[in-house]
């Protein structure tokens, strides 16, 4: 078993429609770049207060991109896909056979 | 009816006592500051003597400069920040910008993470103190300032529901107007001060104004304060001060008796004398011997010399018969000497009341305060002069405070004008030019709630001191510097006028003008 090629992180705090939407728009975005060669940890903030405080974040929904480097990282629920696809650096691959 | 909250002391004496007795308890106050009021200080403040004086732990939430700035900045005031966060006492959330993790902003976002670890540094150490600075910062970083003041608004209920009290600091852009930027005051107005830093006569003045404590007590008016080493800000609460000062009879000597004589008996215990003359006229050499006085009799005096060095104080005292040093090693005296320009006023009245409080003198003496007027505006002097001549009769001490008349023969200062209300004895020393000879006349300008000799005495100063002979007779216009003889018969002839022989000898003075000093 290979590793996928693309890995994230997605924080977010508490089970709200904002941590849904982000969710749902982040999932679209990748799958749509990369099929299902990928990676997707969801962490909520409220739980692992310490992982933020490790990443240092502020404010959620906070999505890192820690594969393929360089990471990117976007603060948001991604709610505009276009500006998140080119901030998380994300290719679309339609056209892919 | 108004609900008076209950309230968590700062741990700052003078600013609890403006603030009748601390910030609103699990409640979050406003500071608001231009750069450099000291916002950053009083947080860290906050912090610490909850640490020191309550054992009260505290986080710092930091949005401006990262841990480590402030760990180093305040170690110039002895608070060793690192001590308490190994101690758990003190814990860091950092939210310091750090270029390497920006992230983009797309979409809507709220401060859940920064509220997520918020609470859990307060709940990993127990903390009852937060402290968030500075909010401005938060601002320059995620653009849309109407969704940062709605989170931040988040974060002060949050606050509260952990049940901690919280300062929350903000920049201002000028020491008046709008409170801070982006409208911060909308949501946490309930509870705002102020610190400035304002120019005022080409001096800085620094002052701290409580503006609002919603539903609780506190005083209003700005007050200025200082930054010490090793105690941070020292607020100086002038207004606080109350005239409860057991009032006495008992007496002092002046340490000298002709002077002694005219006054009634000597100073009142708690009293404050302002002695004002020309330079040369003896208002060092009266205050020596109002130090040696008190040394004859036992009781400790603190001299603040403001004009002359150690030295030159000592060999002056030397050369009137008296030693100075020796009085030192005695414990009977202690002289401080330090040059106004040095410091600000309001530094040097602190540093002035931490001597006296570590002393506990009996009599204090400052020469001159000419020498600190020309520091100072006009409004920050007078405040001073209120400070001081209170932490004087609050310690029941005898102050004798010196004054510098700007001309030689007379007419009034500027400080005359400025503290004479405040103090409870004038006394003034003046020249006397009469047949083209420069003579000294000495007059008890007032005297509260004694009897004085009225009359104006000649003086002379030789190598024992300062010796009063009789009263001038037959010379009017000495206190307006326009002395002029006016010959016997006239004035024979104004009292016969009157139908009262006695007018040129003894208006109201109350001993005989000859037994008067050496």
């Amino acid at each position: 078993m290979t590793m996928p090629s693309y890995a994230f992180q997605l924080y977010v705090s508490g089970d709200t429609p904002r941590s849904h939407l982000a969710a749902t728009n982040l999932r679209q975005l990748i799958e749509s770049a990369a099929a299902d060669d990928y990676e997707l940890e969801v962490i909520d903030v409220l739980e692992r207060p310490d992982l933020a405080e490790q990443q240092r974040i502020l404010a959620t929904p906070f999505v890192i991109k820690t594969s393929p480097a360089p990471s990117r990282r976007v603060v948001g629920d991604l709610s505009d896909l276009e500006r998140a696809s080119r901030a998380l650096d994300l290719h679309q691959r339609k056209t892919v056979s | 009816m108004t609900e008076f909250l209950d309230k968590l002391p700062i741990g700052i004496p003078g600013l609890d006592l403006l603030a009748s007795g601390g910030v609103p308890q699990h409640r979050t106050t406003l500071v608001s500051g231009t750069a450099g009021a000291g916002k950053t200080l009083l947080a860290a403040q906050f912090l610490t003597e909850g640490i020191r004086a309550y054992d009260e732990p505290g986080v710092f939430v930091t949005f401006e400069e990262t841990p480590d700035d402030i760990r180093r900045n305040v170690q110039s005031l002895d608070w060793d920040i690192e001590q308490y966060e190994s101690d758990g006492t003190w814990r860091f959330v950092d939210a310091s910008f750090d270029l390497g993790r920006d992230a983009v902003v797309v979409g809507e976002y709220d401060f859940g993470a920064l509220l997520a670890r918020i609470e859990h540094a307060v709940r990993s150490i127990g903390a009852n103190r937060v402290v968030l600075d500075s909010i401005g910062a938060v601002f320059a970083r995620f653009s849309e300032a109407g969704a940062v003041r709605t989170e931040l608004l988040r974060i002060a209920a949050g606050l509260r529901v952990m049940g901690v009290t919280s300062l929350m600091t903000a920049e201002r852009r000028t020491d008046y107007g709008d409170l801070a930027r982006f409208g911060v005051e909308e949501f946490v107005a309930d509870n705002v001060i102020v610190l400035r830093n304002a120019l005022e006569e080409e001096n800085r003045r620094r002052t701290v104004e409580i503006l609002k404590f919603r539903g609780a007590d506190h005083r209003s008016g700005q007050f200025p304060f200082t930054i010490q080493p090793g105690q941070g800000l020292v607020v100086i609460a002038l207004a606080g001060l109350e005239l409860t000062q057991p009032s006495t009879n008992s007496r002092v000597t002046s340490g000298n008796r002709g002077l002694d004589t005219m006054c009634g008996g000597g100073y009142f215990r708690d009293s404050v004398v302002l002695v004002s003359g020309a330079t040369g006229t003896g208002k060092t050499l009266m205050a020596t011997e109002f130090l040696a006085g008190g040394a004859a009799e036992d009781e400790r005096s603190i001299i603040f010399a403001f004009e002359e060095s150690r030295d030159q104080l000592f060999r002056n005292a030397a050369g009137w018969g008296y030693d100075f040093a020796k009085l030192e090693a005695e414990g009977l005296l202690r002289v401080v000497c330090a040059y106004p320009e040095t410091m600000s006023l309001e530094d040097h009245l602190v540093l002035m009341k931490d001597e006296i409080d570590d002393f506990r003198p009996h009599r204090i003496a400052v020469d001159s305060l000419s020498a600190l007027e020309r520091v100072a505006s006009l409004r920050s002097f007078r405040e001073f002069i209120i400070g001081l001549t209170s932490h004087i009769k609050h310690r029941q001490m005898a102050g004798f405070l010196t004054s510098t008349s700007g001309s030689l023969l007379g007419g009034p200062t500027i400080t005359e004008g400025h503290i004479s209300t405040l103090t409870d004895a004038i006394i003034l020393l003046r020249y006397v030019e009469m047949f083209g000879e420069i003579r000294r006349g000495l007059a008890v300008l007032k005297m509260r709630g004694s009897p004085h000799d009225t009359r104006i005495h000649e003086y002379s100063i030789d190598g024992e001191g300062l010796h009063l002979r009789a009263p001038y007779r037959n010379v009017v216009g000495i206190l307006a510097g326009t002395p002029s003889h006016v010959p016997s018969h006239e004035l024979d002839e104004v009292a016969s006028m009157f139908g009262d022989d006695s007018i040129a000898n003894t208006r109201v003075g109350m001993t005989d003008p000859d037994s008067i000093g050496g």
